[in-house]
């Protein structure tokens, strides 16, 4: 039998999770205990009925580490189904940003043309500061805020990916 | 009709019942009164009361690993809950099923610094399987039920349920335990058939198989070790075992190759290395087992039976997982190999074994028993020797003692070696013994200590002294942490700080003073009267076996070296070589 690949990857990895109180920290518990990493981490409830939450985390690592961290994962009481998205088919990844650029002048209008290639909204202004919302991929929310970086950005709250598998196929 | 209204106090007193407890350890305070009351006004459940908290989770612990059902604590909330925070890490490193009870201060104060307050679940959450913060009473029945559920089944574990003092008072419905039920937590016990049956036709190929069985097999129930002895036996194959595991298989059967590991026999740790198939049968690959890692049975293809799945490939990549329950498997493992009419090389096996026996024939445990002083490996030979026929349950401290201990007695049968395996906790063997003899009260118990593990819960004599359990302590006394001397004389060029203990008390007065009966015996013509004498004792005994202080514990795979690099005994040890990655390594 092959050896596991070394190689270090990134995995985008869905949880179902009860809704309850300590589950977050159940889960982060984990990752900082055993040394994971952790890229990102999003949750929110998704299923009020059942009273579930659904947690997206990025993680990388070999390949015997990503399989030790869904196994303990999936061990955790409150864990319903542990999902490696980056393994299971095809999949979309998005993440929301709101960045605010303060200047003025040619800056000002240099940040409103990048933000409209990217088709980032604005969703607040004053004569000296715009907010940007903008939503994507990762790569592209980097690609906004290196650019923004040097027209005057001053704050950034990013919300971490959300992923959903492509097709028909449910968690 | 309507649900009959009980008071916390009393649903968890209700919900105990009705999972078949007996009796639990614990000890009062402000924030478990309501459940103590609750307890006085009943005469289903027996309460043992012991010194300190600690105490009552290791006792816990022997209760549940000598019966195989869940031990059950209960204490206060704040120091009661810390106190226990030792036993618990140590149930969750050994997969020991208890449910410990903790008080909580009412959920008004929960986050205000009250007094006796701390964050039961946020201090507990690494150390539990799982811990529940109840807060408010109608979820209390079904808490108590699933903290059970999660406790014992799949790989057992520690479980905690903090119970704020105002849900003990508040009044709730009594939910039955069949009216509670998991959506998750429903770990897989059957294996996967394909899997199994590529694991006997592994077996079936074997020219140098080793069977390498752990705690998961005692885990598992009397029947996997049945199972188990049966399978060895008709394949043949030698068999070793882990710490945890000792018992599963008969310890004076020839196919037992005794323990492997840091301290492990000669033969064990060379066959382990020598392999050409490794069937790991509940054990989970720990470091103490298999040094370095990447020297680590070089040669073997690795079968690894575990219940559970982040078990597999944790540190050692195997070739067949195959998830499920020891017993379940070793059935379908033993159905399948009594139908097969192939049958593996003899030749090759009888080979394998001439190798094994010439590694046997180095007589790794052999030491010298010469002059006045006792040799520690002596007294625990003859321990041996004169509790041979007798159904006997050993404890142990950790150290020296607890890996000759391990060595020289024999295990024949599962649930009767009770020790600190995976957090290697000093101090556990007293009370855990305590448990022990509470769950068989005419069974010969025996703690085998050491003087300084000893002292860690001494205050636990007074329970066994309330309790009139004949509980045996045999002490053995080198005046010194031994392993953590041990160790500074291979590592740290014989510098033994702070590791020689002054001023240690004469613990047969101790025993005196407890109410207990204390032996001292210093010379090695004595041993077997003292021994006998304690046996013959139907009271609490201490033996104080004054041995030879300077005696290392051997062999031993020094860490960061592999099994094939073993130091034996009459090598001497001391002019051992480690490597600087080695003296990283615990």
């Amino acid at each position: 039998m092959a050896l596991p690949s070394k190689e270090i990857r990134q995995h985008t990895i869905a949880v179902l999770v009860d809704n309850e109180a300590g589950v977050l920290a159940r889960v982060i518990g984990l990752f900082a205990s055993r040394g994971y990493n952790i890229e990102s981490l999003t949750v929110a409830a998704v299923d009020e009925a059942n009273n579930l939450s659904r947690i997206t985390v990025v993680t990388s690592g070999p390949e015997m580490v990503i399989e030790q961290i869904k196994a303990q994962l999936g061990r955790l009481v409150p864990v319903h189904k542990v999902s490696d998205l980056t393994t299971e088919g095809k999949f979309l990844s998005r993440e929301l940003a709101l960045v605010k650029v303060v200047g003025l002048g040619e800056k000002r209008v240099e940040a409103l043309r990048i933000a409209d290639i990217f088709r980032a909204r604005v969703v607040d202004s004053s004569t000296s500061s715009f907010v940007f919302e903008i939503s994507g991929s990762t790569e592209k929310i980097d690609a906004f805020i290196a650019l923004m970086r040097e027209l005057g950005m001053v704050d950034l709250s990013r919300t971490g990916v959300v992923a959903i598998s492509r097709g028909e196929r449910k968690l | 009709m309507p649900q009959q209204q009980m008071t916390g106090a009393e649903i968890i007193i209700k919900a105990l019942v009705d999972q078949g407890v007996e009796v639990i350890f614990g000890y009062p305070g402000g924030a478990v009164l309501p459940i103590y009351d609750a307890l006085f006004k009943q005469n289903r459940i027996r309460h043992i009361l012991v010194r300190q908290e600690g105490g009552a989770v290791h006792a816990a612990e022997g209760y549940a690993r000598s019966t195989g059902k869940p031990g059950v604590v209960l204490v206060t909330s704040g120091p009661g809950a810390t106190n226990a925070v030792t036993g618990l890490t140590d149930a969750m490193m050994d997969s020991i099923p208890l449910v410990c009870l903790t008080g909580q201060v009412a959920t008004h104060l929960i986050g205000n610094d009250a007094f006796q307050e701390c964050d039961t679940v946020g201090i507990t959450r690494p150390c539990t399987k799982h811990n529940y913060l109840v807060k408010e009473a109608g979820s209390l029945a079904r808490v108590m039920h699933e903290a059970f559920h999660v406790a014992t089944s799949g790989r057992p574990g520690p479980v905690v349920v903090d119970i704020p003092k105002d849900i003990q008072f508040a009044a709730a419905p009594y939910v039955a335990k069949e009216r509670v039920t998991r959506k998750t937590y429903q770990p897989r016990v059957k294996p996967e058939s394909r899997d199994v049956r590529r694991a006997v036709e592994m077996m079936l190929k074997a020219k140098r198989p080793v069977f390498y069985t752990g705690g998961g097999v005692i885990n598992s129930g009397p029947r996997a070790s049945a199972l188990l002895t049966e399978l060895v036996r008709l394949t043949g194959f030698p068999i070793t075992s882990t710490l945890m595991g000792l018992g599963a298989y008969p310890g004076s059967d020839r196919q037992f190759l005794g323990m492997l590991g840091m301290h492990g026999t000669y033969e064990a740790n060379l066959a382990m290395h020598g392999c050409d198939l490794m069937i790991n049968v509940g054990a989970r690959f720990d470091d103490r087992i298999t040094g370095r890692l990447d020297a680590f049975s070089p040669g073997s293809r690795k079968i690894h039976v575990d219940v559970d799945p982040s078990s597999i490939n944790k540190t050692v990549h195997v070739d067949l997982p195959v998830i499920g329950d020891a017993a379940h498997v070793l059935e379908e493992m033993l159905a399948l190999w009594k139908a097969e009419t192939k049958r593996p090389d003899q030749k090759a096996l009888d080979h394998w074994w001439a190798q094994i026996d010439q590694w046997r024939a180095r007589k790794c445990l052999s030491y010298r028993q010469e002059g006045k002083l006792i040799k520690p490996q002596y007294a625990l030979e003859r321990l041996q020797a004169l509790t041979a026929g007798r159904d006997t349950y050993i404890t142990t401290e950790v150290g020296q003692h607890q890996m000759w201990a391990a060595q020289f007695l024999k295990f024949e049968k599962p649930n009767r070696w009770m020790t600190s395996g995976g957090l290697g906790t000093m101090g556990y063997g007293m009370p855990a013994a305590m448990g022990v003899q509470i769950a068989h009260p005419d069974a010969l118990v025996i703690d085998v200590a050491g003087e300084a593990s000893i002292m860690m819960n001494i205050q636990e004599l007074s329970t066994i002294a309330q309790y009139r359990l004949p509980v045996k302590v045999f002490i053995l006394n080198n005046q010194y942490m031994g392993m953590v001397r041990q160790w500074q004389e291979l590592l740290h060029g014989g510098r033994y700080s702070e590791s020689y203990m002054d001023s240690l008390p004469d613990f047969v007065k101790l025993a005196e003073a407890f109410g207990a009966v204390g032996l001292r015996c210093a010379s090695p013509d004595d041993v077997d009267r003292t021994i006998l004498e304690m046996i013959d004792t139907p009271r609490p005994v201490i033996v104080d076996m004054c041995v030879d202080p300077n005696e290392n514990c051997f062999p031993m795979v020094p860490g960061g070296s592999a099994h094939n690099e073993m130091i034996l005994g009459d090598q001497g040890g001391a002019k051992a070589t480690v490597s600087d990655e080695g003296k990283i390594l615990v």
